[in-house]
């Protein structure tokens, strides 16, 4: 159980974060979201102690982590970024290394080194030097790092990132299956890894939270309208827009020129409409003598949501964000 | 002590013997000592290492930065400082650790000029007071040039950058005492107390005076707090 109490962070005199709060209960795995910058790292480094907040304070299970230093750094497993490991070890040593200061019982060691070599696919490379791994066995040695000591809490920064897709699969289904008794904190640009994976999502922007729920939650939250895709014969667009505009609830009614069209001729327009207005829409379109060849509602994904909720102002950071996610996520 | 800190210290000595940088520094030092010592040695006709000694100060001075520049320079260039504070030891542990790893890694390097007062010995009769002292002296010199040898390296993410610093900075513990002449008189004390030359002058002779001793210590200990602080503001 984490709790993350109105966290700032300031860097001289940027403001990395700003009154972040959120909580994480045992048994949890949380989705940190967020455009590069947002604040997710800082996060993850107050809560296990590398960085000292401003102001704001985090506990873990009761035990706030500016009095507990110690305690609290052996109930977390960590994985940061790129997985910064000693290079000029040989990985079997490394884990040996972070067992005894882990103090994992000497008998216990052989043991969990085994498991987690298992568990993490290391076979090949246990009696490799660190450096001359590949990105994703690099990745995975940080992981098994985090869980040698089946700590209750593993916080992993960007455990995907970097790796090709059978990997990812992989480090998420390690990930999965870690998280059905420990609370997992995990950062990604990836987004429908986050709907996979995760239990909950939380979407940094900026140093605060722009969004904290389940990921249906957070959809919903964040779009309150509908997007109705409307496929029209005998209707021109402008007496469609006239008339699709006056009903109480439609926001915009937009011509859609690159999609396919279900019959050579018609015209295909997108209505966003208010959850609530979708009967008057509907009985403002029958009033009409146009043939409806086409209707359906499109459902939102979590990309819009994230753009929505992080790219409003339309920064670079922000559009740099979403050019990387949607690249990882295609 | 925790067993955090034996395993920092650990992992300090393999990560030593582990780089060739050691190795390479090692001969060069032994080469270099032994030149100079035993050049002279038969032209004194002494038996006595006071040569040795007296060397010893710029020697280290020079062998110690190129030992310790790896040390946290490293850590922070891969980031791997991250994840050393983020397994359960406290700050202490780590930067003990690493000092003690350093210091005894110095010292094994030194152990094999222990033939120099083991062969005098054979060719004449060896007064051992000044040869335990001096080895003494050693290692409270040895001490203080690691401290500033952490201090460099815990200056900057560059190994190179911290060799020079902490080269300079030994550099002026040796020179200091020797332009006392370009100082006024009034300075002169002061300075001199600062020298580590001077210190390690008296010990080597077999003095073993308190003030020479707490002169190492403080010393010492002024080295790791400045690399404390400075450890503390990178994070």
């Amino acid at each position: 159980m984490i709790r993350i109490n109105n966290l700032t962070k300031d860097y001289g005199a940027t403001r990395a974060l700003d009154g972040v709060s959120f909580s994480v209960n045992r048994g949890e795995i949380l989705g940190l979201l967020g455009p590069n910058g947002a604040g997710k790292t800082t996060t993850m480094r107050i809560v296990t102690g590398y960085l000292t907040p401003t102001a704001g304070s985090v506990e873990v299970q009761d035990m706030d982590v500016a009095d507990n230093p110690l305690e609290v750094k052996r109930l977390i497993g960590y994985l940061p970024e790129f997985a910064p490991l000693y290079a000029d070890m040989v990985v079997h040593d490394y884990l040996q290394y972070v067992a005894a200061v882990r103090r994992i019982e000497p008998g216990r060691r052989g043991g969990r080194i085994r498991a987690m070599t298992e568990l993490c696919g290391l076979g090949d490379v246990i009696h490799r030097p660190f450096r001359e791994l590949s990105r994703g066995y690099k990745q995975r040695v940080g992981l098994a790092h985090a869980m040698l000591s089946d700590p209750d809490i593993l916080i992993l920064d960007e455990p995907t990132s970097g790796l090709d897709p059978n990997q990812i699969v992989e480090i998420r289904s390690i990930i999965k299956e870690a998280g059905r008794e420990k609370t997992v904190i995990f950062s990604t640009h990836i987004l429908s890894e986050v709907e996979t994976t995760c239990d909950r999502i939380v979407i940094i922007n900026r140093g605060r939270v722009a969004a904290d729920g389940t990921a249906d939650v957070v959809k919903a939250r964040a779009l309150s309208g509908t997007a109705v895709r409307l496929a029209l014969l005998d209707a021109p667009l402008d007496d469609v827009q006239r008339h699709l505009m006056a009903v109480h609830g439609v926001n915009s009614v937009v011509r859609v020129l690159d999609a396919p069209l279900p019959v050579a001729g018609a015209l295909l327009v997108e209505v966003s409409c208010s959850g609530q207005n979708l009967r008057e829409l509907y009985a403002a379109i029958k009033a009409r003598d146009w043939v409806v060849v086409g209707l359906n509602s499109e459902g939102h994904s979590l990309e819009d949501t994230f753009r929505e909720l992080t790219g409003a102002a339309g920064d670079g950071a922000a559009a740099g964000a979403d050019g990387k996610a949607g690249e990882e996520s295609a | 002590m925790s067993s955090a800190f034996f395993r920092v210290v650990w992992r300090e000595l393999r990560a030593a013997f582990g780089s060739p940088v050691a190795y390479i520094v090692t001969v060069i030092f032994l080469t270099v000592t032994g030149w100079f010592f035993f050049t002279p040695f038969f032209l004194n006709g002494r038996a006595d290492l006071r040569e040795f000694f007296r060397l010893l100060p710029m020697t280290l001075g020079l062998v110690v930065p190129a030992v310790t520049m790896r040390v946290f320079a490293e850590e922070f260039s891969t980031g791997s400082y991250e994840v050393l504070t983020t397994l359960p030891m406290t700050r202490f542990d780590v930067l003990l650790g690493k000092f003690t790893g350093s210091l005894l890694f110095i010292l094994l390097m030194l152990v094999p000029t222990l033939a120099y007062p083991i062969i005098v010995a054979t060719l004449g009769d060896l007064d051992p007071g000044p040869v335990v002292g001096g080895y003494l002296g050693t290692i409270l010199l040895a001490a203080l040039y690691c401290s500033v040898g952490l201090f460099a390296s815990a200056l900057t993410k560059n190994q190179i950058v911290a060799f020079i610093i902490g080269l300079a900075l030994c550099a002026f513990l040796v020179l200091i005492d020797k332009v006392l002449f370009f100082i006024p008189p009034s300075l002169t004390g002061v300075l001199q107390y600062l020298g580590a030359d001077y210190h390690f002058g008296n010990v080597a002779k077999g003095v073993i005076d308190s003030r020479d001793v707490v002169y190492f210590l403080s010393a010492t200990f002024v080295g790791l707090y400045a690399t404390n602080l400075v450890v503390e503001r990178r994070i």
